[in-house]
């Protein structure tokens, strides 16, 4: 294992810090101040942490429905984020885009989207702007079970092949596309990363509850794709989401005891402290100090989007090129 | 001034653009033709000749030939606009834009004021349009009105190659996403063309094509050239008439329309989409609004028929308003009393 004590304590942070603030949004919707549509990540969070890790603000990301964990892990501010999904005038994207359409392009972030499987052929434009400017850097999508059936994602496979733009395709199959298993919805018995070898593209694997099995894979896809020339490549991770598809879907399609298993065995929150003390790389006591960061930091989140301004009748003018 | 045609005027200025700004790049299918071919690349230049001689000149990087996939270009001419690019994107014919809707609608349009105003997407996407090949019901339509009703994007539809140059630059120098409606019967029609370098035509600003007291007339395209055969028919007759060419139809250049008007006291829109929710209702819906006092008589539109375009020489030329249709609707209005 090659990373830093400091590099293992940012990541488990990054992690942490994705789950308590959905966790909190579990609660706080439930309240219903919060407006709209929700999608959570949790259960995911090893996956977005352990590409986003690699990244720095010039390297882009396209995310997904399910948007996040990934906005998190590259970066977007935490408050302005609580703000955004709150509907605040400050948020991120000041209460227009909300939790669906996020997005922060100062930090490489290119949205979450609205739409499945739209993201693709976007990162597939990023990827060739990436080759064009020739210093390394790489466009990521990522794209869930469901996403993977879209004609896009297909386009944009091919395209990227042909083109031979650094783009990365990272599948994210947590078994449910919306509220469909994936052994019904994948076609290939449930082997979406076979898709991206049929379009000629070097593919990885890997365990997607295992924030380590992504870090080490992604390097190995970024060592890759960062070079000129070698074109695009896809990785599939596989792992797990807590939540149903949309906050209160009651998840009637889960099996018996099925979440408490995968809260149980397959969390990579508790997977990560678990490696990391047992190999007396952190001890249990570092982790449980940035738990209570982390936990302060996510209620201040709450109490900055519940005091900041709401936006006005006149704010839904603006930001538009031409006002009827 | 120089006199190029219709179709040279959207490659000249694509040339000068790209040698300008190194940021701008090209992306379409068959921009370039002949890839993977034993004739090799630039086998075709683009199946409208709108881009020869483009990948020649600055390479596969910034002229990038495409699969046949509308969704994927569309996508990518947003990632590269979302990545400091400024990409125009071909879309061979304007009727394919069913298959790549959901980039240009839900992504491309929405990206600065779903994201708070704080990106740019500087895409331009081109695409021919019209009736007049015989290319019937899914290679001929006027897809504006489907477009220009969608918040977020700019929609050009020029006439003359005066008007390509100007607004081609403006539109490749814009940074947000701008559609440009080339009519495919007009890419052979020679005019006479500014030769200054930084020639721009703002958006929103209508052009005046024949000046009159009487009626006013207002279209675009291919058409606007029917309109002014009318008017010149009237003319020699003692009527005059205003016919404006919009030029951009998102934004639409409200002011000139309505001025004219106040004069004329008589609207005649002509169309090349189809009836319903169209730019000639949309027209007369803005002057009932606004010019209401001054009006004469009804404003009509002239649309073709609410049907499909169809094949046969006789059966396009049926659908398209003649010549003759707009004189009638012409005289029509001139009549009401």
């Amino acid at each position: 294992m090659q990373l830093s004590r400091e590099a293992l304590l940012r990541a488990y942070r990054q992690m942490k810090v994705i789950r308590e603030f959905e966790e909190r949004l579990h609660v706080d919707i439930q309240t219903g101040e919060i407006a709209g549509f929700t999608h959570l990540y949790c259960g995911q969070e090893a996956v977005a942490v352990g590409v986003c890790e690699h990244l720095d603000n010039d390297d882009k990301i396209v995310s997904t429905h399910r948007g996040h964990g990934h906005c998190l892990a590259k970066g977007c501010d935490v408050n302005g984020m609580m703000k955004e999904i709150w509907g605040s005038r400050d948020g991120l994207c000041k209460g227009k885009g909300g939790s669906m359409h996020i997005a922060d392009v100062d930090k490489g972030m290119l949205g979450a989207n609205g739409i499945v499987g739209a993201g693709a052929p976007i990162a597939v434009g990023a990827g060739i702007a990436a080759k064009i400017d020739g210093k390394g850097k790489v466009a990521i999508t990522f794209s869930g079970d469901g996403a993977c059936n879209q004609g896009t994602t297909f386009e944009a496979m091919n395209m990227a092949v042909v083109t031979k733009a650094a783009t990365i395709f990272v599948f994210e199959n947590n078994h449910y596309s919306e509220h469909t298993g994936y052994q019904y919805a994948v076609g290939t018995s449930g082997d979406i990363a076979s898709r991206a070898e049929a379009f000629g593209m070097k593919v990885w694997r890997g365990d997607g509850t295992d924030f380590f099995s992504v870090y080490e894979t992604m390097r190995e896809v970024l060592d890759y794709v960062r070079v000129p020339g070698n074109g695009p490549a896809a990785v599939e991770f596989d792992t797990e989401r807590f939540f149903g598809h949309f906050e209160g879907d009651p998840q009637r399609y889960r099996g018996p005891g099925e979440l408490d298993r995968i809260r149980e065995m397959r969390d990579c929150l508790k997977n990560f402290r678990k490696s990391v003390t047992d190999a007396g790389l952190l001890e249990h006591s570092d982790l449980d100090a940035l738990d209570a960061e982390v936990l302060e930091a996510i209620e201040e989140s709450v109490r900055q989007a519940k005091a900041a301004d709401r936006p006005t009748a006149e704010d839904v003018l603006t930001d538009v090129y031409i006002s009827y | 001034m120089a006199k190029m045609m219709y179709r040279d005027a959207v490659v000249s200025t694509i040339a000068e653009e790209m040698e300008r700004d190194e940021n701008v790049v090209c992306l379409g299918e068959d921009i370039v033709g002949g890839m993977g071919t034993p004739g090799g690349p630039e086998a075709i230049g683009g199946i409208w000749s709108t881009s020869t001689g483009l990948f020649g000149k600055f390479g596969a990087d910034r002229v990038i030939d495409t699969p046949i996939s509308e969704s994927a270009i569309m996508g990518a001419a947003a990632g590269l606009a979302l990545s400091g690019k400024r990409p125009i994107a071909e879309l061979m014919f304007a009727d394919f834009i069913g298959v790549s809707l959901d980039q240009i609608w839900n992504q491309i349009a929405k990206f600065r004021y779903m994201f708070g105003g704080k990106t740019k997407c500087p895409a331009v996407i081109r695409m021919a349009y019209g009736a007049g090949y015989n290319a019937a019901a899914q290679h001929s339509q006027a897809v504006h009105q489907i477009l220009t009703g969608m918040p977020g994007l700019k929609v050009v539809m020029p006439t003359t190659p005066a008007d390509v140059k100007g607004l081609l630059r403006t539109a490749i120098r814009d940074d947000d996403p701008v559609i440009f409606l080339e009519h495919k019967a007009l890419y052979g029609v020679s005019g006479e063309v500014p030769d200054d370098p930084d020639y721009m035509i703002p958006f929103g600003h209508a052009r005046l094509s024949r000046a009159g007291q009487d009626v006013t007339i207002v279209s675009t395209g291919l058409l606007l050239g029917f309109c002014e055969a009318v008017a010149d028919k009237l003319a020699a007759e003692g009527i005059g008439c205003d016919v404006i060419d919009l030029r951009t139809t998102s934004p639409l250049d409200e002011e000139t329309i309505l001025d004219s008007v106040e004069v004329t006291g008589r609207l005649v829109v002509v169309d090349e989409a189809p009836p319903r929710c169209s730019l000639g209702a949309d027209i007369c819906a803005l002057v009932a609004e606004k010019a209401f006092a001054s009006l004469k008589a009804p404003p009509l539109s002239v649309n073709p028929p609410h049907t499909p375009i169809p094949f046969a020489r006789e059966l396009e030329s049926a659908y398209l308003p003649s010549v003759d249709k707009i004189e009638a609707a012409v005289r029509k209005v001139l009549s009401y009393r």
